[in-house]
């Protein structure tokens, strides 16, 4: 098993110091708290690592910490949330030899991951650009035919729980970037075959300035996480990124509890899931109206 | 002279208007003998009116005398089949082939005529639904024409509605609505639904079928080509023949959030577009700061407007503890002078509960708050012996733990509690599981928006309340709804975004 593990060559006279995937909670690494695991598998279904298989309990605790970082996260200036996604942008920049390790030893090809890669940093460029932008071009102040100012807003939803989709870094990046841009804190179920750089762009996220909370990561199962994250009553939306129909709807019905908003991704190439929509379909519109008089 | 000046601390008699003592107003009836109603109403589907298969009917009555006024014909599933195939062909074959221009002329004459029928419908949705003349004339049918006519403006200008996105029609909405604003819901649901490109087809509540089916009658007067809008009558049954109907892209629902939660379920995985205006219970936070007597008056509106059959109603007053005795007081004082009667009458502040249904369920919510100790406060105004009619009624001393305080009555009752800190109150506003609405009184504007912007509700009144406007997007966080209606936010709900050629 050790030597199909993504840690690079290793001089032959050294044993190499290998990785413990874990996964990422309110700004911390721990295990599953059910000790529970599962197996990385390379393309030819050999093991190349062991991943944490969560529990709801953790799905619990991820959502309790992603509450707790959202007041902190929404109240920080536009400015500041894009500096923080550019400089996670930065930090991914930094580590792409080790993300193109890890998507070929998930079976990408070493060209293409290189590709992935670039579009990943490049998509976190993109959405840093948007958090003080996005409000100029979709809010609005309405010209009511009495005497107020009126003007509608756009605020982020809360607390979004994730479905991760397949594509392992440019999927991942295009379903949380804008999330966050627009204030959110996330829960992200990383389910698909290849979970390794997602438990390690936790290490990126660590590294970037962004608050503990504002996303979490977990591995595991969809059939064992996504039910309690859909049904959770501190969860205000869901970004489901799935093409099974059945998967979309068993969510949407458990997510009827508090009426979470859902949007569905159903992409399988996310090489043009980037458009200031991804923002604003997490975003609720608050109308505030004043009198104007003396 | 020196005998009747108030001395201190003696209180000085209160004048109240509208009792007995010699102050009363005479009756200002609103004459209703330029209405024509017929004794029978059938469906609006393809352009002309039909009896419902099978011959079914059930009455709308007049909540002011009990007394019936008219047989309305019982959409089934059939008819529901009927009206959505002539709004699917309409949307095929007309609706979507007309130049946008002229889509937005007709929807322009559809507001131009409604203005011109005004009183009509006023009176019609008065007799029908028991809210008082007053504000019939002067909020509901002025908004639903204003709606018509801002939405039309749209119809040629979709190109604008995404930046950087082109704009498509989504093809047949189907639409529920509710008995408490019955013109104005049927305008938030037709309007920019049509004006978009979409048909539709509505179901007005079962008390209140009136205005929507005059409002059929204009837009056939209007010209609009058969089958755009299809107006389907009867209860629940038919509202969900129509939201579940198969051939149905969109659906928009106005009503209680339980019914909004099986609205949703049952369109899970359906990837069909919807929209929810659902309940709420808003809190109108009164701080120390407020300019009291405009407050009382924000009180008053918050909660008695319509007799607070009204979804974004105040229904929680917070109220500073230092400021609450003035406050509650005055609002006391306020109350006594608001006169519940013939919804006809132009002095008539609090016209009839819109059914005995209604009546016995916020009946039942006067038993509850009393039962769990809430202290009850009801003006001694006269009511008349028939009809549906409630006093405007406080909880005082209610608690958050209260029924009253967290669910939501749908009649003139409001709970009233205090906060000590800025902090506590916003706590305490947030703390239900609905965020419609919310209302800030201060004087001090820093305070005002920081307390707006974290209510966590989709609409915030600072020193004012229950102000609607078409240009102005309207709806619910959390499980107040899912949408907006009402400015562009509202039209995005009838279009989808495409990626521009």
């Amino acid at each position: 098993m050790s030597e199909q593990r993504p840690a690079g060559a290793a001089a032959a006279d050294r044993l190499p110091v290998l990785k413990t995937h874990k996964v990422y909670v309110g700004g911390r690494f721990p295990r599953s708290e059910s000790g529970r695991f599962d197996r990385a598998l390379g393309p030819d279904g050999t093991p190349i690592a062991n991943i944490c298989r969560c529990s709801r309990k953790d799905v619990r605790d991820a959502v309790t910490a992603a509450r707790a970082a959202q007041a902190g996260w929404a109240g920080r200036t536009a400015y500041n949330r894009g500096q923080i996604l550019y400089r996670i942008a930065e930090m991914l920049e930094g580590r792409s030899a080790q993300f193109e390790t890890l998507l070929a030893a998930g079976g990408t090809a070493p060209d293409e991951a290189a590709i992935e890669v670039q579009a990943a940093v490049d998509r976190l460029v993109h959405y840093a650009g948007w958090t003080d932008k996005f409000q100029q071009v979709f809010s609005s102040v309405n010209p009511v035919a009495t005497s107020h100012f009126n003007f509608s807003i756009l605020e982020p939803m809360g607390v979004i729980g994730v479905l991760a989709p397949e594509s392992p870094l440019l999927g991942l990046t295009s379903a949380v970037a804008p999330a966050i841009a627009g204030g959110n804190t996330t829960v992200v179920l990383v389910t698909g075959s290849q979970p390794l750089p997602a438990t390690t762009f936790g290490e990126v996220l660590n590294s970037s300035d962004v608050p503990g909370g504002v996303v979490n990561v977990l591995t595991g199962r969809s059939d064992e996480m996504l039910a309690p994250l859909a049904a959770h009553r501190d969860v205000d939306g869901l970004l489901l990124c799935s093409p099974d129909p059945d998967v979309a709807r068993s969510a949407e019905i458990e997510a009827v509890h508090n009426l979470k908003r859902v949007a569905v991704r159903p992409h399988e190439d996310w090489t043009d899931v980037q458009s200031p929509y991804e923002i604003t379909d997490l975003q609720e519109v608050k109308t505030t109206w004043h009198p104007i008089g003396s | 002279m020196t005998d009747s000046t108030p001395s201190a601390g003696t209180a000085a008699p209160k004048l109240r208007l509208g009792g007995d003592d010699g102050w009363g107003y005479a009756p200002a009836p609103e004459s209703t003998d330029h209405v024509e109603l017929r004794d029978r109403y059938g469906l609006f589907i393809d352009g002309e009116f039909v009896d419902a298969k099978g011959g079914r009917t059930f009455e709308t009555a007049n909540p002011a005398t009990e007394e019936k006024i008219a047989d309305v014909a019982l959409a089934s599933d059939a008819d529901v089949d009927r009206a959505v195939a002539a709004a699917r062909r309409a949307y095929e074959d007309v609706w979507s082939q007309l130049a946008p221009r002229e889509r937005g002329k007709y929807v322009y004459r559809i507001a131009r005529v409604l203005q011109e029928r005004g009183r009509e419908l006023a009176i019609t949705e008065s007799l029908d639904g028991g809210k008082p003349i007053r504000e019939s004339r002067d909020v509901d049918i002025p908004l639903a024409a204003a709606h018509f006519f801002y939405y039309a403006g749209w119809a040629d200008k979709l190109d604008y509605a995404f930046p950087g996105r082109g704009a498509r029609s989504l093809g047949v909405a189907g639409q529920v609505i509710p008995w408490n604003f019955p013109l104005l819901m049927a305008a938030w649901k037709i309007a920019p639904a049509i004006a978009a490109g979409n048909t539709v087809v509505l179901k007005p509540a079962e008390t209140t079928p009136l205005t929507a089916l005059k409002l059929a009658e204009i837009i056939r007067e209007a010209g609009v080509p058969p089958g755009v809008v299809n107006i389907v009558t009867g209860a629940g049954e038919t509202g969900a023949a129509v939201v579940q109907h198969p051939d149905v892209d969109k659906v928009a629902f106005t009503g209680s959030t339980e019914v909004g939660k099986l609205i949703r379920r049952a369109l899970a995985g359906s990837g069909k577009h919807y929209t929810l205006e659902l309940g709420g219970k808003a809190a109108n936070l009164v701080f120390e700061d407020a300019a009291v007597d405009q407050a009382v008056e924000g009180i008053v509106n918050g909660i008695f407007f319509n007799q607070g059959h009204v979804c974004c109603a105040g229904s929680r007053l917070l109220v500073q503890e230092s400021v609450a005795d003035e406050v509650i007081s005055k609002l006391k004082d306020r109350m006594e002078t608001l006169i519940v009667g013939d919804p006809l009458d132009k002095n008539t502040d609090i016209g009839a509960i819109n059914s005995r249904a209604q009546l016995d369920r916020i009946e039942e919510y006067l038993e509850i708050g009393e039962a769990e100790g809430a202290e009850p406060f009801q003006t001694s105004c006269p009511v008349p012996e028939r009809g549906y009619w409630c006093r405007p009624t406080l909880f005082l001393q209610a608690s958050q733990s209260h029924r009253v305080v967290q669910e939501e009555i749908f009649g003139p009752v409001l709970a009233v509690q205090t906060f000590r800190t800025v902090d506590e109150g916003i706590a305490m506003a947030n703390n239900t599981p609905y965020g419609l609405s919310g209302g800030v009184w201060s004087d001090k504007g820093a305070k005002a928006f920081r307390v707006t912007s974290r209510i966590r509700a989709g609409v915030l009144w600072a020193n004012t309340y229950n102000k609607f406007d078409p240009t102005a997007p309207f709806g619910g966080y959390k499980e107040s709804g899912i949408g907006r209606e009402g400015g562009l936010a509202g039209l995005h709900a009838y279009l989808q975004p495409e990626r521009a050629a």
